[in-house]
This record gives structure tokens, sequence and C-alpha cells, in this order.
């Protein structure tokens, strides 16, 4: 299909691709280019990390360590015992590199320390920029999980295609954009990312051969994007002119709402409309959050039809200067009617309550643009009530616009245009505002969850829609140095005094409990595994249909 | 090379001894005949037709081609464009329905079918080629599919075999406020009474995203419910997608295209003159050579009226708020570089405009897209051709509408009549109820086009009058403005009249 791979043809058309430079295609060498999606966060300064943690002497964590080993049960603990833990950790080298356990990890920070005096050290990681390599460092050495990572993209245990042909892309310490890496297994993904400590980096499609390899084929549709999830990107900074509470790169508590009414709305229609079943939703780290659509056919869509799903999706439109910026069809279209009822409630708590988008004069001359033209007497009626008494709540406004229209000259006033643009209304200050560029190309690069946002050193990490949507807070997910401290910590969970058996079960647990398991970050990895874990069941059983019908046809088609 | 030499001594007669040809060899000999009148053209010609036929069937079918381009960069509706090809497809590419019993059928036929494969042949060969030769087939064939006589339509999109599941009465009556929500879409009130007669099919989404875009299908669990009256539609679209696959498929057998020197320099030719508008508009073939054009005056240019509505729009925007947005940057760029200002003056000219940031950020965020645009990096063939061409009323009108927060497109189409005012009132000086009237109209009938120029005429009435009068300008090149670089220049021209006369003169 000519559309999917018009990125990397469009070097050779005459004619400008837009997209060119949204995404630079042209990127031979490794160049400065700053990412489309977010155009302000570089230039905010870091909005600074709590330091106001309580400061735990390295000598308590030393001890936390140390402690199984003196006390109770495994006091008797044979000398040996240790030498034999360090032979399955070789037979197991895979996992333990990758999820290296506590001892390791006091170790590391020891040699880490620069500082001789351990409270200075400590502290440190608090004052710490999110961005510091050597935090940083830390954390994709111990925390990341590579393994669930790799499981996601690659489909399968064992190295495919699906991974092995996956761009890539590091933003490095410089800003310098690194694009076209690929790796055959997460082990090597994680070695360079360690080598090279991108301040973060971003996942692309899956092209028809190895991205490394793409200067040495002949002809341009030889490389070419076969696929990639279907993603969307909501940022509250598309929320400017409707949030009171906070504006740019800022976000609080009051204006996430608009991401969670947001994700309902566009996780319901991508399940019940159009049949998607892995839907991976993840915080962005700052001010927005990305679905990941990973099923089999949503990632191999071309860029019509990923353009078809973000038009059917996108309602408000129109620019800053272009006023109404819904105006729908009647009647309305099921998914709108849908969408209008999730968001009915929100609108009144969280717009009406919340934001209170109308309170000042200035603001209300919006809310009476929005109503309709002909209804010049409806308009006066309510500027003049308001005017009288000023400093009226939006709600009360909002309610004022139907009190009013029963009143005034009754006769006059069509109730149903009303109510469509109060309908209008309500979408235009609630329906989801999607950076609709993201969606639209199949070779759109998006930062891949669990990397760590550098400005605000908080991780990437997915929220868990059906059963906390609503309770997921921005605010309150773990940064790179509040997890860090997390696993220093860290106390092994005392084992039940309970004799004999409780030796046994101690080293078990020991062996098993890897760093991010210390972590708060634990949630989430939990929930990102069984996710991936749903997602390649559901691909094993695709492929056994394929084989199974292939054989089938196979034996019919004997000659 | 051997090989090579050894094919090359008879190449007529090589096509018949190739044994891997032969199954095209013996298609030679069988006729096609053609049952209906419109044609999915699944089966490529075989027949012999002679080099005079080859170039003059294919001049034809370029001619309607291109004209029905036309009418899309004008905007023109579907029926005004039907009306208006209507002449023009009955001189050049007639095509009479079955019940017509005109005697040229055959001939007709055989013309369309054979045309429209001389001009794959020519449009395969780049992207841009290709995309836009399917946009135009697409139109054409709806068009006549539009213009077809029912019974004959229905019988041509039953040999189609395009299967399609009808939804089962019950399933009808289950969704059917859901159904009755999407068969009225676009409808007049009232005209869909026999909501329960009317049939529905039943097919992936992925068959029809066109219409699932502009949500004129029920979604439900990936599955579209199409109404009957868009059957239409997914013919159409079923067309165009079939056409992409299949000048893919050309593209690719082009190299190896076994041909003498007979039919290439035809080809070539054939689309050469088949390029877009803005194409033509690269490098300085717009900028004005006398003009001084540096970041310094940029400001006295906006000024004095030099700039459309567009552009003058995202200049004060840039001057109120010290920033754009990605593709406001990136339309008002290209309008600069396209005025002929020079990629240091134009970096030089954002980092003024930035002053709220640091060179740093400057550097590091912008730099690069402006060095891109201008072809200084990028890919190898960014880089030859000089990077990309400044954006046509066609691109802009059409393509990345602006969303929440973005000032670039065009104003006369994506601002609402109220901020449209104020933007011609304040920021270009336009207070004339009649011009604002006039604008009003154009806007509401669509034609963004003719509001622009109405206000490029009224900006400029004075100097139109007297480059009549003294025979500067011809009618030809005062002809509509669709491209805002010719807005800047024409101004810029008709203002400094009396300067440069010679200037004027010789282009257009």
């Amino acid at each position: 299909m000519p559309h999917s791979e018009s990125a990397p043809e469009s070097e050779d058309s005459p004619i400008p691709m837009v997209d060119a430079v949204a995404e630079t295609t042209s990127a031979e060498t490794p160049a400065v280019q700053q990412p489309a999606d977010e155009d302000v966060d570089m230039t905010e300064a870091d909005s600074g990390s709590s330091g106001t943690m309580e400061a735990k002497t390295q000598e308590n964590q030393a001890d936390s360590v140390t402690e199984p080993a003196t006390s109770g049960p495994t006091e008797s603990k044979p000398a040996t015992g240790v030498k034999l833990e360090e032979l399955f950790d070789e037979m197991d080298s895979d996992e333990d590199e990758e999820f290296p356990t506590t001892k390791k990890v006091a170790e590391v920070k020891r040699e880490a320390a620069s500082s001789p005096d351990l409270i200075d050290s400590d502290m440190e990681i608090d004052l710490h920029e999110a961005s510091d390599p050597e935090i940083m460092r830390t954390f994709y050495q111990r925390l990341f999980p590579w393994r669930y990572l790799f499981q996601w993209l690659n489909h399968s245990p064992t190295p495919t295609n699906d991974f092995g042909h996956r761009e890539f892309a590091f933003t490095l310490q410089n800003d310098a954009y690194l694009r076209y890496q690929s790796f055959t297994t997460s082990d090597l993904l994680r070695k360079d990312v360690l080598r090279l400590m991108p301040s973060r980096f971003e996942i692309g499609p899956v092209y028809s051969a190895n991205p490394r390899d793409r200067k040495t084929l002949r002809n341009s549709s030889a490389f070419r994007p076969l696929s990639k999830e279907l993603c969307f990107d909501i940022d509250l900074t598309d929320y400017d002119d409707i949030r009171t509470c906070c504006d740019k790169a800022n976000i609080c508590q009051k204006c996430w709402q608009f991401i969670t009414m947001a994700i309902k709305v566009v996780d319901t229609a991508l399940r019940d409309d159009f049949g998607f079943k892995h839907i991976l939703w993840v915080y962005s780290g700052r001010r927005g959050a990305h679905a990941w659509v990973c099923d089999k056919s949503a990632r191999s869509l071309d860029d019509q039809k990923r353009r078809a799903i973000a038009g059917y999706l996108e309602v408000i439109r129109g620019g800053a200067q272009s006023g109404k910026k819904v105006n729908l069809r009647r009647p309305l279209h099921p998914h709108l009617v849908r969408s209008l009822d999730i968001l009915k409630g929100h609108f009144q708590s969280d717009v009406l309550e919340a934001q209170d988008p109308w309170r000042t004069e200035e603001q209300q001359e919006k809310l009476l643009a929005l109503l309709p033209s002909d209804q010049k007497q409806l308009v006066t009626a309510l500027r003049n009530k308001w005017t009288s008494s000023p400093d009226r709540s939006s709600v009360s406004k909002w309610a004022d616009i139907d009190t009013v229209a029963r009143t005034s000259s009754s006769g006059k006033i069509d109730t149903k245009s009303l109510l469509d643009a109060k309908q209008d209304i309500v979408l235009e200050y609630t329906y989801p505002r999607l950076d609709i560029e993201v969606s639209k190309k199949l070779n759109h690069l998006l930062k891949s969850p669990f990397v760590v946002h550098p400005g605000t050193g908080r991780v990437c990490v997915p929220i868990d829609v059906k059963r906390n949507l609503e309770g997921f807070d921005p605010l309150g997910v773990p940064t790179v140095q509040s997890l860090i401290r997390e696993i220093d910590e860290w106390k092994k969970p005392e084992t039940t005094e309970g004799g004999e058996g409780g030796e046994g079960e101690g080293q078990e647990q020991e062996k098993h409990v890897v760093d991010w398991e210390k972590t708060s970050l634990k949630g989430y990895i939990e929930y990102f595994r069984g996710f991936v874990l749903g997602l390649m069941k559901d691909e094993r059983e695709g492929m056994k249909v394929k084989r199974e019908r292939e054989e089938g046809s196979g034996e019919g088609m004997e000659f | 090379m051997l090989r090579s030499n050894v094919s090359r001594i008879d190449p007529k007669r090589r096509n018949v001894l190739d044994h891997r040809k032969k199954q095209f060899a013996e298609a030679a000999y069988k006729d096609t005949d053609y049952p209906h009148r419109l044609n999915f053209y699944s089966t490529p010609p075989t027949a012999d037709i002679t080099i005079e036929q080859f170039e003059q069937w294919a001049i034809d079918r370029l001619r309607i081609l291109a004209e029905l381009e036309a009418c899309s960069f004008r905007n023109k509706s579907p029926a005004e464009a039907a009306s208006h090809m209507k002449p023009l497809l009955d001189r050049y590419l007639p095509l009479d329905t079955n019940s017509s019993s005109s005697s040229q059928l055959f001939a007709q036929r055989q013309k369309d079918h054979y045309s429209h494969f001389i001009l794959r042949l020519a449009f395969a060969s780049t992207e841009d080629l290709r995309r836009r030769f399917t946009r135009v087939e697409t139109m054409l064939f709806r068009m006549r599919l539009n213009a077809d006589d029912s019974r004959e339509r229905q019988a041509f999109i039953n040999s189609l075999n395009l299967d399609w599941e009808t939804v089962s009465d019950e399933e009808k009556r289950e969704l059917a406020s859901e159904l009755a929500a999407t068969a009225s879409f676009g409808q007049k009130k009232g005209s869909y009474e026999s909501q329960e007669e009317q049939t529905w099919c039943k097919v992936s989404w992925l068959r029809v995203p066109e219409l699932v875009e502009q949500r004129r299908v029920y979604l439900r669990q990936g599955y579209a419910y199409v109404p009957a009256r868009e059957q239409q539609a997914m013919v159409v679209s079923e067309f165009s997608s079939r056409l992409e696959r299949q000048l893919e498929l050309t593209a690719r057998a082009l190299p190896r295209l076994d041909e003498d020197d007979r039919l290439t320099p035809i080809l070539a030719h054939l689309s050469k003159n088949f390029i877009t508008p803005d194409a033509s508009y690269v490098g300085t073939s717009s900028a004005i050579s006398s003009a001084d054009i540096s970041a310094r005056n940029i400001d006295t240019l906006v000024a004095n009226h030099h700039f459309p509505a567009c552009m003058s729009h995202l200049h004060r925007t840039l001057r109120r708020d010290a920033h754009l947005k990605h593709y406001g940057r990136l339309q008002y760029t290209l309008f600069l570089k396209g005025i002929g200002l020079n990629l240091e003056e134009c970096l030089l000219f954002w980092r003024q405009s930035f002053n709220k940031i640091t060179d740093d950020t400057f550097n590091k965020e912008y730099r690069y897209n402006v060095r891109h645009t201008y072809g200084d990096v990028g890919g190898d063939s960014n880089r030859r051709g000089g990077g990309y061409s400044p954006y046509s009323c066609q691109k802009i009108l059409t393509e990345h509408p602006p969303g929440p927060g973005e000032a670039h497109g065009c104003p006369y189409r994506h601002f609402n009549m109220e901020n449209l005012q104020t933007l011609l009132s304040q920021g270009m000086g336009v207070t004339d109820r009649g011009v604002l009237n006039g604008v009003k109209e154009d806007k509401e009938k669509q034609k963004f086009h003719m509001a622009c120029n109405r206000v490029f005429e009224h900006l400029h009435k004075e100097e139109i009058k007297k480059a009549k009068e003294d025979g500067i300008m011809t009618a030809a090149q005062l002809e509509t403005i669709v491209h805002p670089n010719e807005y800047f220049k024409r101004s810029y021209l008709l203002k400094n009249m009396g300067k440069m006369q010679g200037d004027v003169k010789m282009e257009g």
C-alpha cells in the first residue's frame, strides 16, 4: 500500500511532505531534532523533586541487608549456603542481570557514593536531577522491565523480527536524536541504553528490513515500515483554553480529570466500536497519556486506516480563531451519544464545579458566543442577568440558560437548537482532544513506557484503566529518585518465626525478590506483565489458527 | 551483458520466445469485450494499437484528468464539477451507456481502457505521481458511477463480486436506534421514513475507512454497518485501493519495461505535463530579484499588505506570542523562503521573533527544522531538491487543518466569520462593508479563493486599475491567485509599478 510507505519515500518526491519535518524521515545522520509531540517540554525548567524525605543513613541499609544473616532462624545458615546461591545465580544469570538482588545494590551504592560521608551521599539522591546519568543508570540497570518490554514488542518469548526490525530512537544527553537503532534481544537494547544513557528513548515501527541495514538496501521500497501499535496521545496543553487551574506543562489533580475522561471515551470506542482488546494506557511522565493499541489487527493498519480511526474519534476541530469548535450534525452518531453519556457527569463535577470556566465577565462571553447565534434575545437576557449579579458560579450560569430560556418569551426559543448547542458545549469542554498526528502515521515514534521523564523524574507507568483509572494520581507516580530510595529502604519481610519450614522459605524468597518488587513500581510492572502475557496468549492462538488453516489448505492443494 | 545483447536482437520476437512470458503472449489473441460502461481496470489491454493512438489517447485522458484536478483546486462541488466536465468528457473521452445503442461503444470503451493503462505507466514512477493519479482517476470513476444509469450501475456492481454480508432483520431490530441515527446522517428530514426496508450490509470496517472517518456508518466490534446508499462509496474506495495496489506493482515492474525508445519518451513527456501548481513554485521563480527581502523588513512588507490573510495572521500571531506551533512555522517559513528570504536571513528572523527563549533552546529545537525546510540538512534528496516548496492554497486548504492553539491554515476557511472580520479589519485594513459581505458570501459557498482574491483586488484596486489602463499587465497576469506566494509577488509588483516597470513586463 503506498500509504504505508509514504514517509521513507517522501525523500524522493518532489513535493514537500509535511510530516518530513515532524518526524525527520531524512535523518540520515543522527541529528538534533525536536520530537514533535512536546513543544515546550524541554524549555521548562525542572520543577524540582521534593527534597524533604527523611535521610536514612547508609549504615541502616547495610544493617537491613545483613540483618537476615544475623537474626533468628537464618542465623544458623552455613557459609556454604551463599555459594550455593551464587551457583544458582549463574544458572539463572539472565534473570539476575535483569533484576539483581539486594546485595548487589548495596555494593553498587557504596561504589557510587562519591562522598565518604554516608548521610550526604543519601541526600544527594534526592537533590539530584532526575536526568543525572548516575541515577538513570541505576534505574535502567536495576528497575526497568526489559524482559517484559521485549516480550511486549516481540509478541513471543523467542526473538523474532517483530523486535529485531523495530526502530528505537534515543534522545541523548546532549539532545542529539539518534534514529534507526535496532536490537535483536532485550539484552542488547539494555546494554546500549546503559552505554549511551539516553535521556529517553522512543519506539517506532517494525520495518521490512533491519533498520541498521537500511543504507545497504538498493531501493527505498525494500525498507518500509510494516507495522506499529496504533497510538494515541492526549496532552493537557491542548486543554489550555478550557482549563483554569494550570497552563503549559503544569498539571494538578483537577485538570488531570480531563485526561481521565478522555481515556474513558477513547478506550470505550476502541473496544466496543473497533473491537480492539489489548490497549495499554501509559502516563507520559508530565502532563498527558499515551495509548498503545497492540492487537495484531491494529498493528498492521496502514496510514489511511489510521487516519480513519483518528477522524472517527476527532470531534473538536478548528484552531484558536475558529470560534465554536464542535459542530456536529444531528442526530448524533451512536459513538457520540455514548460519549456524551460518559462525559455528562464529568462536565458537571470536573468542569463546572472544579474548573469554573465562566466565572469572570470575560470568560462568560466565551459561553455566550457558543449559544445559537440566532437567539440574540436569550443571549442579551443572560448577559443582563449575569452583569447584575457578578461572580456567579459556572454551575449557576449553566443552569440559568435553561431557566431564562423557559421564562423569556417562551414561544421564540427553539428548544431543539438550544439543546443541540448545549450538547456541543458539553463536548467542547469534555471530549478528548487528541494529538491526531501521532495516530495518523504508521512511522511516528512514541516514548517507550517505563522511561523516566527527564524533566520530572517520573516514570512513565501504565495506567490500569479497568481497575484504577479514577484513582490514578499523576503527581503520585514514583519518581526515579524515590524508587532508588525505596530499594535502599527495603527490608526483607520478617519470615514467619515458624521453625524449620521457615528457613527454606526464607532462602527461596530472598533469591526471588528482584529490585522492582521492593519498590512502588511493583504494581505497575505486574500490571504490565499481565498485559503482555494476555497479548502473547492471543498472538499464540492466532498463530495456531493460521498454521492449522495453512496445513489444512496445504493438503487440499496437493498435486 | 551478454544476455542482454542476445535479447536485443529482436525485441519484437522475444516476447514470444521467452517461456516465462508465454502467459502474457497468449493473451494477445484474446479479445477483451466490455460488457459494462464502467471498468475496474483489472485486466491490462493486450491488443495492438498504433503509436499515434498510444500518444493521442493518453493525451486526451490526461486533459480530462488535469481539468478534474483543477476542479478540485477550485473547490467545486461534485455537481458543479460534473457539469463543468460534461462537455469535455463528451469531446475527449466519451462513454455511452449500453442502452444508448451507439455504434461506438466498443471503440469508446477500448480507448478508455487503453488510455488508463498508458497513463498508469506514465504515473507509476514516483509516490507523489501515483497518489495524484489515484486521486484523479478515482474522481473520474466516481463521477461516472454517479452519472450511470441505475440499472447498469447495479449490474456493474454485481459483476464485481464484492462479498458483503446483509444484516438480518433480527439484528436490524436489535440495533434499530443506532442504525436510525446513522442512516439519517446527512439526509433531509423525513426522507428516511422507510427505515425498516433499508438494506444494511455488514463488512469489516477496514473495507470502508472513508465512511468510518466521517462517521457515516455504525460500528460494532470491528464491523461497519453500511446503509445501502453508501455502497457506492464502498465501490469507489474499492476502486481506489485496487488502483493503488496495482500502481505499486506497476512501479516495481517499470525498470524492467522492455521498451525500445519509442514509448519511453512519450511516457516521460506525459508525466512531466502533469505537475502540480505548487511544484512549479520551486526555488526563486516567485522571488523578485530587485526586492530587498531580509529579516528586518518583513514587518514592513506585512504593513504594506503584501501578505495574504493566512500569512499576515501567522505574522501577527508570531509577534503577539513570540512563538508559533509546528505547522505554523512550517507554513510561514516556506512562504518566506518563496518570497526570496534566504536561509541566513530566515534563521535570523526566527531567532529574533522567538525572543522569549534562549539561544541554546533555539539552536536545539528550531534551527534544524528551518534548515531542513531549506534543504540545508536532511537526506540526500531533501538536500538535492533544495528542501520543500512553498505551500499552495490547495495544500493549505486541504491538509492539516489547525487544531487548538494553532495559527496556520487559511483564515477564510478555518476562522469563523467574526474572527475573520476582526482579522481583515484590524490586521489588513479592510473595512469596506461591501467587501466584507462579499467575503462572507464566498465563505458560505466555500469559495475561499474568491474571498482571498476579493480582498486582494480591494486592497490593490488603484494599482490594478492603473495597470490595466497602462496595459502593463495582461488579463492573464491578473487571473485568480491560487498560491500565497503569487499573492505576494503580484502585490509587490503592483505597488512598485512605477519603480520597476521592466520587471513587471517580463514575468507573469
